[in-house]
């Protein structure tokens, strides 16, 4: 069992704490400590996971590890040092803020409002949001949720657009917030929600978790598209350069390809299932242009 | 320190327009207040019943209350969460447990919430009780039962209202505790205070004004229950017992 989420009143008070000793220039703090810590997710398939030896593997976490070797080249440290520490989608943006982790990569939307608060590395993925549901259910489209029980990941995108739609277009579906994607799929796999609305690569991955991934699938139309950054402190223009400078090379080289075939084209822990996850056209484009614009 | 310090965002519109993200976070404080009172009453008439029947002479009822208090009391209480609301619901018959899911989720997560704080708090309420009555001399008891008062009328007019006088200030720290406990509905998806602060965390990236928001409204509830409660000591004190504080 996780340990639970701390209360506010003892979160506050830790970042009040934090917030006078944030470093402001990253690679210099990381050269002081000997050491870099990455922020990474727990349940975040196949972005950044746990696999069953509890390792944290995933797309996002193998180009976390591609900039710890270009910070050791650079610096040059060659044996730094590296510390993980799990984060949620409620907790990433502070503990980047308060100098907790250094850098985050999972599956992090870059939008103009956390742009106010931190920086965004070059996009490293782009994916759209969309529905998981039961093959049996019929729901074809985002219109046949009316009426039911649709669950959905607190603290991220789609639960901002699920409100909205469900605002906009007087839908009248009951929105269930579930702590972690983990979460929110037990929601639907016990039949508690109708369908699952989370980014598309997000839901492959849930589906490979579970029971019998053949009784599920992804349908409906994508209702946003949005870019996935690794997470940096904001004004640290050296850190950010390095970080774009690698997450470019490794695009415009065709390694990041190699590592989406890796990670969405072949089987992978922990089931050894394939998502089978067509590459899209936005994301050839992204190989072809890296960028770091936001899409929201 | 790269933030952006922005107190007005409490006054601005939340996206769908409906509401300010002050509007949120009063939201969320009804729910905590609606939740934990709830618990608290639960836990009230539980735990006394339970504490009264941990001192009954009959072993039988005093093992099952004893049984009670060691199974909530030391199990934690996020399992007992995560066990009303994704549990219980599988191990009832499978149509039941389909049409409990199938109903608005808003009243599953408080309902399995509710049951799990009151019956948490019930057995340490019942501890309380239990002490309270033990601490009265034996004489008491005797007393009354020489006096020719059935055992029930003896708990209800000799050993409760001196008992539940004595365990006043223990049961205050019971009382805070209900609405610190409460936060833990929000991992189920209850939108309730420390929620609501997340929520707002997650819309508009100021995570620091709305931890000390909600930070700022659990220390007023619980200044003013322990206000109340204090209140409710002097009046009730029995003298000779407890001390004026």
């Amino acid at each position: 069992m996780k340990l639970p989420r701390l209360s506010p009143l003892v979160f506050g008070g830790v970042l009040l704490v934090g917030a006078v000793q944030a470093p402001a220039d990253t690679l210099e703090k990381i050269k002081d400590a000997g050491s870099i810590t990455l922020g990474h997710r727990e349940s975040s398939i196949p972005f950044s996971y746990y696999d069953d030896q509890q390792r944290v593997i995933g797309y996002s976490q193998d180009i976390a590890l591609r900039v710890v070797d270009a910070i050791k080249r650079e610096l040059p440290l060659p044996d730094l040092q590296v510390r993980l520490n799990p984060v949620t989608a409620q907790n990433r943006i502070p503990l980047i803020q308060n100098g907790t982790i250094d850098l985050e990569c999972g599956s992090t939307t870059n939008n103009t409002e956390r742009q106010k608060q931190v920086a965004f590395s070059t996009t490293i993925f782009v994916v759209g949001t969309r529905l998981l549901t039961k093959k049996a259910s019929g729901i074809q489209d985002f219109s046949d949720l009316a009426g039911k029980n649709v669950v959905t990941t607190a603290g991220t995108t789609s639960e901002r657009l699920l409100r909205k739609l469900n605002e906009d277009r007087q839908l009248n579906m009951k929105i269930i917030s579930a702590k972690d994607h983990g979460e929110s799929f037990l929601t639907l796999e016990t039949g508690r929600a109708a369908a699952f609305m989370m980014d598309d690569a997000l839901l492959y991955g849930e589906l490979a978790k579970a029971k019998r991934p053949d009784d599920w699938v992804v349908v409906g139309t994508p209702q946003s598209l949005e870019a996935y950054g690794c997470v940096l402190r904001k004004d640290d223009p050296a850190f950010k350069t390095l970080v774009d400078a690698t997450i470019a090379g490794l695009m415009t080289s065709g390694e990041a390809q190699t590592l989406y075939a890796k990670w969405f084209q072949s089987p992978i822990p922990p089931k050894g299932l394939n998502l089978n996850f067509p590459l899209s056209a936005e994301m050839l484009e992204l190989y072809r242009n890296p960028n770091d614009r936001a899409l929201q | 320190m790269s933030y952006n310090w922005n107190w007005d965002i409490f006054l601005s519109p939340t996206p769908s327009g409906e509401s300010t993200y002050l509007g949120w976070l009063l939201d969320g404080l009804q729910w905590t207040l609606t939740l934990s009172l709830g618990a608290w009453i639960m836990a009230l008439v539980l735990g006394i019943g339970l504490g009264v029947l941990r001192t009954v002479p009959n072993r039988l009822l005093a093992g099952s209350a004893a049984a009670y208090v060691e199974v909530f009391r030391n199990v934690p209480l996020l399992v007992q969460l995560f066990i009303w609301y994704f549990v219980l619901p599988e191990l009832l018959p499978t149509t039941l447990g389909d049409a409990l899911k199938q109903t608005d989720p808003l009243a599953q997560q408080f309902f399995a919430a509710l049951l799990c704080l009151g019956c948490f708090t019930a057995a340490r309420v019942c501890e309380q009780v239990r002490s309270g009555i033990a601490a009265l001399p034996r004489g008491q008891r005797n007393a009354g039962l020489a006096l020719g008062l059935t055992l029930p009328q003896t708990y209800r007019y000799v050993l409760l209202p001196m008992a539940l006088r004595l365990i006043l200030p223990p049961l205050t720290s019971e009382f805070l505790n209900v609405f610190k406990n409460s936060a833990v509905a929000s991992t189920i998806g209850l939108i309730e205070l420390s929620r609501q602060s997340q929520q707002l965390v997650d819309y508009t990236a100021q995570a620091y004004e709305a931890f000390i928001a909600v930070t700022l409204l659990y220390v007023l509830i619980n200044v003013l229950v322990m206000f109340g409660m204090r209140l409710l000591e002097r009046r009730t004190r029995v003298p000779g017992y407890i001390g004026d504080t």
